[in-house]
């Protein structure tokens, strides 16, 4: 374990691309207190419940208010394998017991918003929930935690995680940043109170809702850091419309904006703004997919579906398409940078990464010629109506299959009609997919992949034991190296030989922000490091 | 009258016509021209706006003669360019040219214009007929469905279409033509219920003729003042309609041009730096609707007898 | 009169129905669940068990008869629950919205009278001089331009602007204060959008002036106070204005009525958190309660303004009431 963490920081310093084009000074600058952060969200959360939501837009205005076990390094939020202890003390602690026992000791001087002591008992009481959730209540993301048997409170300041077997997955796992910590008398009285309610023990506390606009947080002054936060408060502003948020930043009526801009609005805000606005850019941890529907003929013919991945021009296309939208990294199935990805020389061995494109495309046609594929026909490709990057990359997509003659027309859908096409009615031929995750962590990531029946999140109606064996081995393996082998093994079975999802690129993460907002470190994934206890204002 | 001058002028070959005949014969050619002449002094603003129309439909009609590029290529070397000798708009955010774009929009535009206006405007008319001529129950029914319609919001509608049948020109025209069709319908009625008073009406069905007949020779030509009317406001509309349901994300989609559609998203993002992206669409939607109403009004002053001037 | 407001209001009550099943209906037609919407949005790892406890806690896995009932009887009861996707009361979440609405609705309807019934007056008095064209042609551009085009035109021009004179860009605010809070701030952040709206406004009501005007001013009346040597302001004034508002204040109630919840595309470009951005959200998520109410809330104002004009109508003009 300790080697693969020096060798993943390293790989991780040098391998993900962290531009930042810094105004002042960095380095040993003294904090300023006060000011309100204004920063703009692109949707509004359903509820305040963050067990069971999904979408960024929970965390942005919502993390703000509560702790979690671990989280994130905050001052390295890019390293996927550097957790520190928020609620916990001391340093994030190994496994004992074989590596099946984790034992986390509780901070004796945190207090709830609504004054209450927190201890064990409520760390315990919000992990039953979000493990073993109670018929009727909605845990999202249970499935992370098949690993574990229990977890239980031996006294009033120590939580104990008991698993089935060893497994390098669940500490990433526990810095989900959605697993807010709740008030076990609150969930004893009503599972559903967070759905609603808001008391946490985080930096800020809930000040007001204003629904649809904006909700609001001050300053906790009973935090369990002292001196922190350096703000005020916060107002997170709901603005649906890109260019309207790109705009605020540009008027002055927010400051940052947590998701990402196309790289078209960083060069019209630098070009308007100079020195006033700084530019943090991340590899993201989402990638692009392109789901092939295996039970729509000719696409149940391997060899159609690698003519497919064989036509796209990856390298080039990264070029130009990272010029206009928010992608660009060409990667494999693990997240690009982390030590179970695949390097540059790794990935040109698999079909649709080859260096030379007329080679591909060449094999690309004899293919479908040889699965007689019927090249006078349009086939349906299913695409979501939003611009960034989905609508850009699938016009591409399309102009890329067109270079071996096949001819496919875009349907774009809003995002629940394209949701309900993809899972329900399948009646497309190629469509759009992405995988977003939170916490950079492959070994979960990538289950994507597997077969329909064990994936639940898997649209290509196929199923492959063959995938889902390498996945069961690669997580129940101690060892970074094998477990780097079976990746590599599955990333070749899913990409290439069987060729069932195709990675287009990953996307990739723009933040430009006004000069004055300090402290906030950009990380692969736009759920990380949103606690906002570090931001201070150097106005 | 002018048969009799023509047959006249044949009988005398190969004497010259006399004055008086070539002086017939230029009366009564007259009339049509003249009329013409007239109607052109008397409504400047709606014989420029029908000419402009007319420019429209032709540029519409023979887009790929008059388009210099293709409008769904991409150009990747010269993405957002401004306005130059070779791109005379300019580049759009793709490097496709706008001026090809906006004049295959114009086929968009006018096609869904035209088909869910003449729709919507004859549905409206039909309804509206028989809903007037039947009268009874049959009309009170008629009445609130139309009124459901009319107060159901346009932009719900246009999304549930949308959302049940998918994007494109088809489901476009659909998601247009159902708010016109009570709004015609409405301004028909009324017309029709005047006309379905008069004597005439009653002496035809005395006569034994039937229903069929009675609407359509009877009630539905004095209706067409209306029906026209109504047909040229719904053409400015639905470009309109096209446009913002195209810039919602619910119309046509991309790589098809449509004005619309060029407005948004990217149009936005480089409305700054590129901002004939931003311009040229909007200038066009706005002159096409602007030509459509100018002639509707003109349509409207010559047709309706109360509006002439005095 | 008393017979004709009660017949009108009883042909209120089968509009509200047919209104109700046809929002019904078409909700449930469109594909989608909210559930999934939910749950599916980062299109990774997720629980499909957790997809049904959701759908049983909606009420979208009963049979559809049970769901209509269930509405109809909360409409019945003023009852319009909660909304499916935050969970808070439907009342509370609107509440705010239609402050905002109505209040850009006013502005815009003040703007638009402002400009319309001079400019309208003016046009139809000299009909077919070049004031008249001039007039016609700046309508015509009010209702030929989509209002989002100018919208952004407006914002980009604030930026631009103020960036070229005062070297810092300014924009209007993005987050709303109520008017008594804070005039100076909502007034800045609302007289943009009420603008860009009033000026389409203002041209349908421009135009409606002018042809109403025309039609009163060929009155056999107005010419026997020609006759008898009346001045022409006089005439235009006390006797062909006030019978040519009818129809105007027709079109001003309608505008109005419309202008709550269909102002969808000038909220998303003023980012204004109002009644047609809530719609657009609702129904996209696939939210059935709220698009519901609000439908029925936009059905109802509809009804009602429509309601009052054809009372004044009838009030008004003797010959209606009675026919």
């Amino acid at each position: 374990m300790k080697s693969i963490r020096l060798k993943a920081v390293c790989a991780a310093l040098s391998g993900i691309a962290i531009g930042i084009s810094a105004a002042g000074p960095a380095g040993a600058v003294t904090p300023k207190h006060g000011g309100t952060l204004h920063y703009v969200v692109p949707d509004e959360p359903p509820s305040y419940d963050a067990h069971r939501e999904t979408t960024f837009a929970l965390i942005h205005p919502l993390r703000p208010f509560y702790s979690l076990l671990i989280r994130v390094n905050p001052d390295n939020p890019s390293s996927p394998t550097d957790f520190v202890c928020d609620l916990c003390v001391g340093k994030v602690p190994e496994a004992t017991d074989g590596g099946k026992t984790y034992t986390f000791k509780i901070r004796n001087n945190v207090k709830f918003h609504s004054g209450d002591k927190l201890t064990a008992h409520d760390v315990v009481a919000t992990y039953k929930k979000i493990i073993w959730p109670e018929k009727g209540v909605v845990s999202a993301r249970k499935a992370y935690y098949v690993s574990v048997e229990s977890v239980s409170a031996p006294d009033d300041t120590t939580v104990v995680f008991k698993l089935k077997y060893p497994s390098g997955a669940f500490i990433p796992a526990l810095a989900v940043p959605f697993n807010f910590i709740y008030q076990k008398s609150a969930l004893d009285k009503d599972m559903h109170w967070y759905e609603k309610n808001i008391n946490g023990t985080g930096a800020f506390r809930f000040k007001e809702r204003e629904a649809g606009a904006v909700i609001r947080g001050e300053r906790n002054p009973d935090f369990f850091v002292k001196g922190r936060p350096y703000l005020d408060g916060f107002d997170a502003i709901f603005a649906k419309k890109e260019s309207l948020r790109v705009q605020a930043i540009r008027g002055d009526r927010a400051a940052i904006e947590f998701r990402s801009f196309p790289p078209k609005s960083r060069d019209d805000l630098v070009k308007a703004l100079g020195n006033k606005i700084t530019v943090e850019t991340s590899d993201w941890n989402c990638g692009l997919l392109t789901t092939v529907n295996h039970k729509s003929k000719p696409f149940d013919d391997v060899r159609a579906r690698r003519a497919l991945t064989l036509a796209v021009d990856r390298w080039g296309g990264s070029k130009y398409l990272s010029k206009i939208a928010i992608v660009k990294t060409v990667g494999g199935l693990a997240f690009p940078g982390h030590p179970l990805a695949a390097t540059k020389k790794e990935l040109e061995q698999i079909a649709g990464y080859w260096p030379d494109l007329k080679k591909s495309r060449a094999e690309a046609r004899k293919l479908l010629k040889e699965a007689g594929v019927d090249l006078s026909k349009t086939y349906y490709f299913n695409n979501r109506a939003v611009d960034q990057p989905y609508k850009i990359v699938g016009t591409w997509l399309i102009d890329q299959w067109k270079q071996v003659g096949l001819k496919f027309e875009q349907h774009v859908f809003p995002t629940g009609p394209f949701y309900d096409m993809l899972r329900n009615k399948k009646t497309y031929d190629v469509s759009i997919d992405f995988n977003c995750q939170s916490v950079v962590n492959p070994l979960l990531d990538v289950s994507k992949y597997l077969s329909e029946d064990r994936s639940g999140s898997q649209y290509g109606n196929f199923q492959d034991r063959e995938v889902d064996a390498l996945f069961d081995k690669m997580n129940q393996s101690g060892d970074p190296k094998e477990q780097r082998s079976l990746m590599r093994q599955m990333e070749k079975l899913v990409l290439d030989t069987h060729a069932h999802q195709f990675m287009t690129l990953w996307w990739y993460r723009i933040v430009p922000h006004r000069s004055y907002v300090k402290g906030w470190k950009i990380s692969p994934s736009h759920y990380l490091n949103q606690s906002l206890d570090n931001v201070w204002l150097d106005k | 009258m002018a048969e009799d001058i023509f047959m006249k002028a044949e009988a005398m070959t190969a004497t010259a016509l006399s004055a008086d005949i070539e002086a017939e014969l230029a009366a009564a050619r007259a009339p049509f021209f003249k009329a013409f002449g007239k109607w052109v002094r008397n409504q400047p603003l709606g014989a420029g706006s029908g000419a402009g129309v007319i420019v429209m439909i032709l540029i519409a009609v023979f887009a790929p003669q008059f388009s210099p590029f293709d409008p769904v290529v991409s150009n990747y070397e010269r993405l957002a360019e401004a306005p130059s000798a070779e791109y005379w708009l300019g580049t759009d955010q793709f490097g496709r040219d706008l001026l090809s774009r906006i004049i295959w929009g114009a086929r968009t535009a006018l096609f869904i214009g035209f088909t869910s206006a003449i729709l919507g405007a004859t549905a409206g008319l039909v309804l509206g007929v028989g809903s007037a001529y039947y009268g009874g129950w049959v009309d009170l029914l008629f009445q609130r469905v139309m009124d459901v319609f009319l107060a159901f919001p346009l932009i719900i509608m246009a999304l549930a279409v949308v959302a049940i049948f998918g994007t494109g020109a088809e489901n476009v025209i659909i998601a247009i033509t159902i708010p016109f069709v009570p709004r015609c319908a409405r301004v028909v009625r009324s017309n029709a219920l005047s006309i379905r008073e008069m004597p005439y009406v009653d002496a035809a069905r005395a006569l034994g003729y039937g229903h069929l007949r009675i609407i359509l020779r009877h009630m539905v030509p004095n209706c067409m003042a209306a029906y026209l009317i109504m047909l040229t406001t719904f053409l400015g509309q639905a470009i309109l309609l096209e446009a913002s349901l195209s810039y919602l994300g619910l119309g046509v989609q991309e790589p098809t041009p449509a004005w619309g559609l060029m407005l948004q998203g990217g149009a936005e993002e480089y409305a700054e730096s590129a901002i004939w992206i931003a311009i040229f669409p909007g200038l066009a939607i706005t002159l096409a609707v602007f030509a459509f109403n100018l002639f509707g009004d003109a349509v409207r002053d010559t047709v309706d007898p109360k509006l002439r001037a005095r | 009169m008393h017979r004709y407001i009660l017949k009108r209001l009883l042909l209120v009550i089968p509009t509200l129905f047919g209104a109700a099943v046809l929002v019904f209906t078409l909700l449930r037609l469109i594909p989608g669940d909210i559930c999934e919407m939910r749950m599916a949005g980062t299109g990774g790892y997720f629980d499909e068990s957790a997809i049904q406890t959701c759908r049983e806690e909606m009420g979208t896995n009963q049979p559809m008869l049970g769901q209509f009932l269930s509405f109809i009887w909360g409409l019945m009861r003023f009852d319009f629950g909660t909304s499916m996707w935050t969970g808070q009361p439907i009342v509370s979440e609107i509440a705010l919205r239609f402050e905002l609405s109505l209040q850009v609705a006013i502005m815009a309807t003040i703007v638009a009278i402002v400009v319309a019934i001079p400019l309208g007056t003016i046009s139809a008095v000299k009909q077919n001089t070049w004031i008249d064209y001039v007039v016609r042609c700046i309508s015509i551009a009010g209702i030929a331009m989509p209002a989002f085009w100018l919208g952004i035109l407006i914002i980009l021009g604030l930026l631009i602007t103020t960036q070229h004179w005062f070297g810092t860009p300014w924009m209007p605010p993005i987050s709303y204060r109520p008017i008594w809070e804070d005039p100076l701030y909502n007034l800045s952040m609302l007289i943009w959008p009420a603008v860009a709206t009033g000026y389409r406004y203002s041209a349908v009501a421009t135009r409606m002036t002018r042809s109403a005007l025309l039609e009163v001013l060929r009155e056999d009346y107005v010419r026997t106070a020609r006759a008898k040597g009346l001045w022409e302001k006089l005439i235009i004034r006390r006797h062909a204005l006030k019978n040519a508002m009818l129809p105007v204040i027709t079109v001003i109630g309608i505008e109005f009525a419309f202008l709550m919840g269909g102002l969808v595309v000038t909220e998303q470009v003023f980012n204004l958190n109002g009644l047609g951005k809530l719609f657009v959200e609702s129904v996209s998520n696939n939210d059935y309660t709220m698009t519901q109410a609000l439908v029925m809330l936009v059905v109802m104002v509809f009804i009602f303004v429509n309601f009052v004009v054809d009372i004044c109508y009838a009030w008004l003009d003797p010959r209606i009431r009675y026919g």
